[in-house]
């Protein structure tokens, strides 16, 4: 999933001062799952905002809507006529879906409320993981289905820096060393032959290095 | 190790003599004074000069320009180079340019990462590993030609060294990347400072019985340390440092105005131990702001050849 989190109380205000109307607007997938952006945190951010305002005397009207995807035009189309009743959006799905609301509503001003972390999994009751940087071209057979590209702080192909001990990463001491990991799971594996021969520079084409990226299904083109 | 390099540290190796190299660390300025004082002290002293990359992640003066001035103070740098600030275009367009001003040997490494150093807001690059690098050069020395196998017009001929940590884990992976180095093209290895002799000792061992030690040079990396302190930070600070306690204990035990003397006695126990082992072609002896000390202790050890 995409993981996100919401952005500080203040900063959110301060970007929502210049109007009177505004809609939250919420996305019912990955930022729900991270408890970042579903139903639930839009109602305890509207509650919060309104609040503020009341505090500080100051007139708001919050509308609160969620919708399943951000992302997807036939779920963005149920927030047209919200969109349309108020004077800016605060979107509180992830970029992509900020993104999209502004590309289809040219003339409504769109706020992101949460900050895009990363894509990754829920670890554990409230911790998440980063595990995935979309590099376009997947190598995790070769690493035994650990991807040091993302989890190695320095991106390394060819084994451990000289900074791995005691299976945790010179970086951050909770953070696992991923070519700890990738070498306790080939052995397990039976391959570590995969990373006993040289590995050769990654090709950053298909990541961002190659400029905005798009994939074109033909057989989905009406 | 069939590299044509003209690198005077290439022929000592290759001529069988056990080298000593020195360490200086450019200034976090860009007065030229500083590095020609700390080449002053290790002239005459050490076979060649390591000049570190922005170490510990901080902006200091460039390894490439210290490595002229190294040169120009008639001594042999080995000029550091980190993947971690530049990508694959600017690494390759330095060691041209390292080439053409005359600098024979170059030490690949990662580089510390840059959260620990003074502007760890930076984005880092990590666009090819140290592995991919020492690759690169073989490439452009022995092939001529760059990453894109563009002929290159004047090759350079670079000595090519690389680092090794038989400190760090997992311990049974160290040999292998070690392996692998030799394979990507190190001509000579230069280790992580030994404080734990155990772990050195099964390191190369097996690295002998790998046969690796007869494929490169090996130098053996030592610091003197200056005060139980100065001990107790690069165990629990210095990313990939391995200080048992009993030389902790040892620093600890003296009077502090003897903790010096003590560091250096450590040291040359270290070295003369080192020289009994089998695989050991030299000393790397990383004095770190220390390089007034380099001179006694090599002299102390009868390093000089």
């Amino acid at each position: 999933m995409i993981v996100g989190e919401q952005k500080p109380i203040a900063e959110i205000i301060k970007s929502i001062q210049p109007y009177r109307k505004i809609l939250i607007l919420g996305c019912g997938t990955c930022v729900k799952t991270c408890f970042a952006g579903g139903e639930d945190e839009v109602a305890v951010l509207a509650s919060a905002l309104r609040l503020s305002f009341k505090k500080d005397h100051q007139e708001i009207e919050i509308d609160e809507l969620t919708v399943e995807r951000q992302c997807e035009n036939e779920f963005i189309q149920e927030a047209a006529e919200s969109i349309g009743n108020n004077d800016a959006v605060l979107s509180l799905a992830c970029g992509a879906g900020v993104q999209a609301i502004a590309k289809r509503f040219a003339t409504s001003p769109v706020l992101p409320g949460i900050n895009t972390s990363f894509i990754g999994i829920q670890e554990n009751p409230g911790l998440f993981t980063e595990e995935c940087s979309g590099c376009g071209n997947c190598e995790l057979a070769t690493f035994g289905g650990i991807c040091p590209i993302t989890r190695c702080s320095k991106k390394l192909l060819n084994g451990p820096c000289g900074g791995s001990r005691n299976g945790k990463c010179e970086v951050a001491p909770d953070t696992d060393c991923a070519w700890q990991l990738i070498i306790d799971r080939l052995k397990i594996l039976g391959q570590l032959d995969n990373i006993r021969s040289y590995i050769p520079p990654k090709d950053w084409r298909p990541s961002t290095s190659g400029g905005p990226r798009k994939l074109v299904r033909e057989d989905h083109i009406i | 190790m069939n590299s044509s390099s003209p690198s005077n540290l290439q022929q000592l190796l290759s001529d069988g003599k056990f080298v000593v190299t020195g360490e200086c660390g450019p200034p976090r300025g860009s007065d030229p004074e500083i590095v020609r004082h700390k080449a002053q002290l290790l002239k005459g002293v050490v076979d060649a000069v390591n000049v570190t990359d922005n170490q510990t992640a901080i902006v200091r003066m460039s390894s490439i320009a210290a490595s002229v001035h190294i040169l120009n103070q008639g001594l042999e740098p080995v000029m550091q180079m980190v993947v971690r600030d530049r990508n694959r275009i600017a690494l390759q367009s330095d060691i041209l340019g390292a080439w053409s001003l005359g600098i024979k040997n170059i030490l690949c490494l990662s580089g510390d990462h840059q959260t620990f150093g003074s502007q760890p807001e930076a984005m880092n690059v990590f666009d090819i590993d140290s592995m991919h690098l020492i690759r690169t050069i073989k490439i452009m020395r022995d092939e001529g030609c760059d990453m894109s196998g563009f002929e290159l017009k004047n090759p350079p001929r670079m000595f090519i060294g690389a680092a090794a940590n038989p400190f760090a884990d997992p311990f049974d992976y160290r040999v292998i990347r070690l392996a692998k180095k030799i394979e990507a093209g190190a001509d000579f290895i230069q280790t992580q400072c030994i404080y734990n002799m155990d772990r050195f000792k099964e390191w190369i061992k097996q690295s002998n019985e790998e046969g690796l030690t007869e494929k490169v040079h090996i130098l053996a990396g030592v610091t003197p340390l200056k005060s139980a302190g100065m001990a107790r930070y690069m165990k629990n600070k210095v990313a990939g440092m391995d200080i048992p306690d009993s030389v902790i204990d040892r620093m600890a035990g003296v009077p502090k105005e003897k903790a010096a003397e003590e560091g250096i006695k450590i040291c040359l126990e270290t070295i003369a131990e080192l020289r009994q082992l089998e695989g050991i072609h030299g000393i790397h002896i990383m004095a770190i702001e220390w390089e007034e000390k380099v001179s006694e202790i090599v002299k102390a050890a009868g390093l000089k050849h």
